[in-house]
């Protein structure tokens, strides 16, 4: 039986112009604070304007007038949810303009830590890409494993969130013998556990998938052409990832698999983020495995203070602590660029110095940039709802984002 | 001086500024590795022209990032760098162009789609004008800023702070107060780096 209107909403004289709404500055799914200017049609999105800089706090202008140590604690808060990753391209940086080696066991600590950060993004991650296409249970479970990663990270740092635990030349303190257990056992037991067991609930699922396949596709070309890295690249089955083809630290000798997907739409980016969760627990066990013991920190006086139980003793220790801690060391003058694969694509920090104590210029390269730059080509021609699973599938942070 | 630290390890540096050189002829004003990285600088009105021949020719595929450096006592105090990442060949390279407040840097969205908010970026912090960028808006800072924060001579503070006005029922800008002097302390040991005389040091000059 076919139904025939009398009068058609959208023919004869009634013309329906395109209308413009506005998603966010404060909105649940938008992850933080963007504000978007949506011209629809319909329900059918034609047009994305993001905002961004709502958040900006000019943390790179901040960093010039700190010392490189100073520095350090800013990256923490960029991308508040990986604070490791951030810390990581940083003190790679100021290694790669002092070129200073890096005690194995601080390597290894440092990886086995960036991995830990990495689970403990995703987990946060896709706990609320789900949430924000409509499911609740999953982000519940997810979050407990959230809880017990901030649980190792503050028995490492003491800071459950803003670790500032990694240090040009090596980490602050070395790890209890006891923590290194306990990651162990929690990789064996309760990581799998809750986390294939929120995944059964998704994966498959029949209105999760409707939700995501297909939507936003993002082929190979366009991916490279707007910059595209991390998990969103690799979404669109490129498969690149900085850890393998360029590795740092230890990652040379960690085998590990690069997920990509077939298809390039949010479903991937998804699925390549549930993957690589699996494959960090894989790298932090060949970590713990294989870690040595040893300093943790640089030998090299310049950049490493020392010893606590050296200074109570030693004036001339006592005075070196003082003139690090203040006047911080000299880094040769120069310029690097220095990415790596953090949890949500490749991190990187320009960092320009004169060769004073403090940074002549410091330009971050936040992931999230260009991913949003890209929201309009993504976002056109599909229905408003799916601008939540877009946003949600990008991982987006806007303490990175805006800097 | 050989390399110990542990920061990415991507190809090797060998033979890559003689292929580039080669391809780019007069547009390379300059080329040097220093720290590992290749950095090369290229007259400003040939930039778009360079980039395109290094994306094409050099299979440097993807544009990572555009930043800008201030420096203030150079006639043309700014520096446009962009970076590019091979992926093929598992490269990067720093390509740089000098530019002054009044002298536009070519555009280069028609290479990559996503230089047009990294040049936003550029524009908004520093002033740099990007010519042909069609959407050349501010993009970090508020509404109706007005100035370019991360030029050094803009300073720390910036010019105005913003509070919400019962009174008005709406935020206000108001002329920065600080309850507090922004305290700048300099600990550089006269001996390494302080470019300034320590009382009594003038007079060691003067005696020769």
């Amino acid at each position: 039986m076919s139904l025939q209107l009398e009068h058609s909403p959208t023919t004869g004289d009634d013309v329906i112009t395109n209308y413009t709404i506005n998603f966010g500055p404060q909105h649940p799914a938008a992850h933080g604070v963007l504000r978007m200017v949506l011209e629809l049609d319909g329900e059918v999105i034609e047009r994305v304007d993001p905002h961004v800089g709502l958040l900006h706090r000019g943390t790179e202008k901040l960093i010039e007038h700190k010392t490189y140590l100073q520095a350090l604690p800013y990256f923490d808060r960029l991308d508040y949810c990986s604070p490791l990753g951030m810390e990581h391209s940083y003190v790679l940086a100021v290694e790669k303009l002092l070129n200073v080696e890096v005690p194995e066991r601080a390597k290894y600590l440092r990886v086995l830590f960036a991995e830990l950060t990495r689970i403990c993004n995703h987990m946060l991650n896709l706990g609320s890409h789900v949430m924000d296409v409509g499911a609740m249970t999953p982000n519940l479970w997810m979050f407990e494993v959230r809880e017990d990663c901030l649980n190792f990270f503050e028995r490492a740092s003491g800071a459950r969130m803003h670790s500032a635990w990694f240090r040009p030349g090596g980490v602050h303190q070395d790890v209890p013998e006891k923590l290194l257990v306990d990651i162990g056992t929690w990789l064996d037991t309760r990581l799998p556990e809750l986390f294939e067991d929120a995944m059964s609930l998704v994966v498959d699922n029949r209105i999760f998938k409707q939700r995501n396949v297909d939507i936003a596709t993002v082929s190979k070309d366009d991916a490279i052409k707007w910059g595209f890295s991390g998990p969103m690249i690799r979404g669109s089955g490129i498969p690149w990832d900085i850890r393998k083809a360029q590795p740092y630290d230890v990652y040379d000798r960690m085998e590990f698999d690069v997920p990509v997907g077939t298809r390039g739409d949010c479903y991937d980016r998804f699925m390549v983020r549930v993957e690589e969760v699996r494959q960090s627990a894989r790298i932090m066990k060949q970590c713990l495995r294989d870690m040595p013991s040893g300093p943790i920190a640089s030998d090299d006086r310049k950049v490493s203070p020392p010893k606590r139980a050296e200074m109570k003793q030693s004036m001339e220790a006592l005075i070196h602590h003082f003139k690090l801690y203040t006047e911080g060391f000299h880094v040769p003058a120069g310029e690097v660029y220095v990415a790596t694969e953090s949890p949500k694509g490749e991190f990187g920090v320009y960092l320009v110095s004169d060769g004073s104590n403090k940074p002549y210029r410091c330009k971050i390269r936040p992931t999230a940039f260009s991913h949003l730059q890209a929201m309009d080509f993504m976002c056109k021609g599909h229905m408003l709802p799916d601008v939540t699973a877009i946003i949600g599938a990008i991982d987006v942070v806007f303490g990175e984002c805006d800097r | 001086m050989s390399v110990v630290h542990s920061a990415p390890r991507f190809a090797s540096n060998d033979g890559v500024i003689e292929a580039v050189s080669a391809t780019l002829g007069d547009r390379l004003a300059a080329a040097h590795e220093a720290h590992g990285e290749v950095v090369l600088t290229v007259r400003r009105d040939a930039i778009a022209d360079a980039l395109q021949l290094l994306r094409d020719e050099h299979e440097y595929q993807q544009l990572m990032e555009i930043a800008g450096v201030d420096y203030p006592n150079r006639t043309e105090r700014f520096e446009v760098v962009y970076m590019l990442l091979s992926l093929t060949r598992n490269h990067r390279v720093l390509v740089k162009v000098n530019a002054a407040e009044n002298t536009p840097v070519p555009t280069v969205t028609h290479l990559w789609p996503v230089a047009g908010w990294l040049e936003r970026e550029v524009f908004d912090l520093y002033g740099v004008i990007f010519e042909g960028n069609a959407d050349l808006r501010r993009i970090l800072t508020d509404y109706g800023f007005e100035g370019h924060p991360f030029r050094k001579d803009f300073p720390l503070t910036g010019y105005v702070e913003l509070r919400y006005s019962e009174e008005d029922k709406r935020v206000v800008y108001e002329p920065v107060k600080l309850a507090q002097d922004l305290r700048q302390f300099d600990f550089q040991s006269p001996w390494e780096g302080a470019d300034y005389a320590l009382p009594g040091d003038e007079k060691a000059g003067a005696a020769q």
